[in-house]
């Protein structure tokens, strides 16, 4: 399930419902993103989100089907903010459940990489110098490339 | 009537995350759309770029795509995940 939200979320109520979804698996990995209050050095008073409907649900849906052919997935749930957030505020929820736990870390992490890199989202940071979009970082793809394999470089 | 969208920082450059405006019937396709879009909104080649795509009803497309007066054309800068 993929839901992003313009509302604050609550990860431990997601993971809640999402044990209740995944019943049967033996392993649930669940991450979650916060808004980080640094940026090069300077503190962040707020961060903002922007999506794309329905091009940025599509390009998640594929990455969710893309872990699922790559590791035996009970079930995933991906949350998303977008929107104003403040610091420390939940900005991103995933969720793998699998039979044991090794599928459900490696296809968590591999979402994560995604949605970091690769999602479609623009990003504003406000500092006390002002606001700035935020272009993606080298050492992001570099984390995202890790994933790419023969059978993803041919799909 | 088209509905044009600038995302990321082409909102800033536009001064509007989206506008609604009939397109000329002299312009056809994605690339003459840009060069129009970007001297009526004068954003000084950012809307040029090569790194900014465009989408045709919510599909990335690579110029010279076809527009009509009745498409959503978004312009999209890269994008920095969440």
């Amino acid at each position: 399930m993929i839901t992003l939200t313009d509302t604050p979320f609550s990860p431990s109520k997601a993971l809640e419902a999402f044990q209740t979804r995944a019943k049967g698996a033996g392993a649930i990995v669940t991450f979650s993103g916060l808004v980080r209050d640094q940026a090069s050095g300077s503190e962040v008073t707020g961060l903002h989100l922007q999506a794309y409907s329905p091009m940025t649900e599509r390009g998640i849906e594929a990455a969710v089907e893309q872990a699922k052919r790559r590791w035996p997935l009970d079930a995933v749930e991906i949350i998303h903010r977008t929107g104003d957030m403040a610091a420390f505020e939940p900005i991103v929820f995933v969720a793998t459940a699998s039979a044991h736990r090794r599928a459900a870390f490696e296809a968590a992490d591999f979402l994560m990489d995604y949605l970091k890199t690769e999602a479609v989202f623009w990003k504003k940071e406000t500092t006390a110098e002002g606001e700035r979009w935020i272009e993606p970082r080298a050492e992001d793809y570099e984390d995202s490339a890790r994933w790419r394999t023969t059978d993803t470089e041919t799909a | 009537m088209a509905e044009i969208l600038y995302f990321g920082r082409l909102s800033d450059v536009t001064g509007r995350h989206a506008e609604t405006l009939d397109i000329p019937v002299t312009i056809t396709d994605t690339a003459a759309l840009r060069r129009w879009l970007d001297e009526r909104n004068e954003a000084r080649g950012a809307l040029l770029e090569k790194t900014v795509r465009l989408a045709v009803n919510s599909e990335i497309v690579a110029d010279p795509h076809p527009v009509s007066d009745r498409d959503e054309i978004a312009f999209l800068p890269p994008v920095g995940g969440g």
